[in-house]
């Protein structure tokens, strides 16, 4: 270590007794990344400053926010009217929740797409459901806050869902409000649990950064770095196209804040909490709207509670569901069509979530939340069997760079 | 050789023996520790101390509903005419999802005492109000989930998969009923 990488004196004073710099230049800076990525990869850096923007946003308002039913709702008009700026703060802080599940369920997608949950990154896939799962519950914890009626009814079903559990459903109940009904100990408790939930987000992020670095990226074509030659380093290379990525995203997010920042929001939430009177129509918020559709899709009421859960679940043992040992949809005929037919199929549940459960709408839940375990359940494990792959390249430089000859003498060679 | 191997076997037995109860001496101690972490989120004292609501019905008129508040929950009280009386006793038992007579539902006829939560998932029935939407069977309907309750809070149609709770109440005199 007598030749240092570091010009600065003071860094290489603190490098060489401890080394964060010598890691942040490994990991961001020479990083080597497939040359090949699209701009779907720029979802998880988009996720990531989402999280940091939420954590920010969501420290300041903490400071202005009491969370006491007698309280809560003046509160957070309050922040709205008269602290400075707190109508800009809230709106980001409201927006980015939903914001990041879109950049979220984007970056999902894309790995369902390119298979980046396939080995070796079973462990990185699983860490981001993880994730989306403890984003969930944080994000159902910050919208019970504002203590709206939307906020104190969301809460109330949402919470009456453990009631399903036979035998001792209640008590737990009982347990989670701390009373006999969503009152004050509640929110509370989920003031608290949304405070400190993000830091649990980041601490999981981080395990899956490491996860993530362990292999390096997949790519669109899913084939592994073959050598130096298939790789550029993080910076410059994506540094600047995230940061061009994350314009654009800025762009709609401050089109979002600033124009349309109720847009996604529910105009009952505006009305204080009434423990007396339930809204005529309760909806969760958007980004809930495909689990709630299968939860009443299924007319029993811990049936109903199963199947939601599962639907998550399922994501859990994908790695294991799909037998298909080629990653990219590129080159899976079959399954690209499949994979169409289930994006439309949750878009049509978020839809149906968000319609009144009657007559069609039960109807058309029940097929597409069909569809939905059909899809996980019996198409990922059995296509294989009967799909044709095309063949794949031999290096992610191979398409790029031409060697058609090479290409064309490879093509019988295919991958079964 | 054999005498050899028996008393690594001892010794073996001795230190598994040490691993076991040190491991069940922690797991018991981290259990003990982490039961009034949890605990602490059931109901406190005063909470459960605010648990029994007095109603007085003397000013109830017949056809008239009163909504009041026990443990943060709606509790539904309604002055029933003896048509709805009839109809709860008369209609057969067969056709319901949790069947339970009037009888066993409500000590006085006149007076039914509900706990105003829907079974399904929480949401407040409507029907307290003259001008609320009552349902198919005239008693109280959910709106969010569409259950259908009859003149005795029994579920007849809809998700909910069963009926209205009674509190515990019992009358304290002619018109005062005590909740709780």
């Amino acid at each position: 270590m007598s030749k240092s990488k570091f010009k600065n004196p003071v860094v290489k004073w603190i490098d060489h007794r401890l080394p964060v710099f010598s890691f942040m230049d490994h990991e961001l800076n020479h990083y080597p990344t497939p040359k090949n990525l699209n701009y779907f990869w720029n979802f998880g850096s988009l996720a990531g400053f989402a999280l940091v923007t939420m954590i920010i946003t969501g420290i300041v308002l903490s400071m202005n926010y009491t969370a006491h039913v007698d309280y809560a709702f003046d509160s957070v008009e309050r922040i709205m009217r008269d602290v400075n700026h707190g109508w800009l703060i809230r709106y980001i802080h409201m927006n980015g929740a939903s914001f990041f599940f879109i950049v979220v369920y984007i970056h999902i997608f894309r790995g369902l797409y390119y298979g980046s949950y396939k080995a070796p990154r079973e462990l990185l896939w699983i860490l981001g459901v993880l994730i989306l799962l403890l984003m969930m519950a944080t994000a159902f914890m910050g919208y019970v806050l504002p203590w709206g009626q939307m906020s104190f009814w969301g809460a109330t079903v949402i919470t009456n869902l453990f009631s399903a559990i036979p035998l001792v459903g209640e008590n737990i109940v009982t347990w989670l409000w701390g009373g006999f009904s969503v009152d004050n100990s509640t929110l509370n408790r989920f003031f608290s649990l949304h405070f400190v939930l993000p830091f649990v987000i980041v601490g999981v992020v981080i395990l899956h950064l490491v996860a993530l670095h362990r292999f390096g990226s997949n790519n669109p074509i899913g084939i592994d770095v073959k050598g130096t030659q298939d790789t550029i380093p993080f910076s410059p290379y994506y540094t600047i196209k995230d940061l061009f990525g994350l314009s654009v995203f800025l762009s709609f997010f401050a089109a979002a804040v600033f124009f349309f920042p109720n847009f996604m929001g529910h105009p009952d939430n505006y009305i204080e909490a009434n423990p007396m009177v339930t809204p005529a129509h309760i909806v969760p918020e958007w980004y809930f709207l495909p689990f709630y559709a299968i939860l009443r899709a299924i007319p029993d009421k811990l049936g109903g509670v199963l199947f939601m859960f599962s639907a998550i679940a399922v994501l859990f043992i994908l790695p294991w569901l799909d037998r298909s040992s080629v990653r990219s949809s590129q080159f899976r005929p079959i399954y690209k069509i499949f994979f169409w037919i289930l994006l439309v199929d949750c878009i049509l549940l978020g839809y149906l979530g968000a319609m009144p459960a009657e007559g069609i709408y039960v109807v058309l839940s029940r097929i597409a939340t069909a569809y939905y375990f059909f899809h996980f359940l019996v198409l990922f494990p059995l296509l294989p069997y009967i799909e044709k792959t095309k063949p794949l390249p031999l290096s992610i430089s191979e398409p790029i760079l031409g060697g058609a000859a090479t290409a064309s003498a490879f093509a019988t060679r295919e991958k079964k | 050789m054999s005498n050899n191997s028996k008393s690594k076997k001892n010794k073996e037995g001795k230190r598994d023996f040490l691993i076991i109860s040190t491991y069940a001496m922690a797991g018991i101690g981290a259990a003990s520790v982490a039961w009034p972490l949890i605990d602490q989120m059931n109901p406190a004292a005063d909470t459960l101390a605010l648990a029994s609501t007095e109603v007085d019905l003397s000013s109830l008129e017949e056809g008239q509903a009163i909504t009041v508040t026990w443990r943060g929950k709606p509790v539904f009280v309604r002055h029933r005419t003896p048509e709805e009386i009839k109809l709860a006793k008369e209609v057969s038992l067969d056709e319901m999802r949790h069947p339970e007579t009037d009888e066993e539902r409500v000590p006085n006829e006149k007076f039914i005492v509900l706990v105003g939560v829907c079974t399904h998932l929480g949401c407040v029935p409507l029907g307290q109000k003259s001008g609320d939407i009552k349902g198919q069977y005239g008693g109280w309907f959910c709106p969010c989930h569409g259950s259908h309750y009859d003149h005795s809070g029994r579920i007849r149609k809809g998700p909910a998969p069963t009926n209205l709770e009674v509190p515990s109440y019992k009358f304290l005199s002619d018109n005062i009923i005590k909740i709780g």
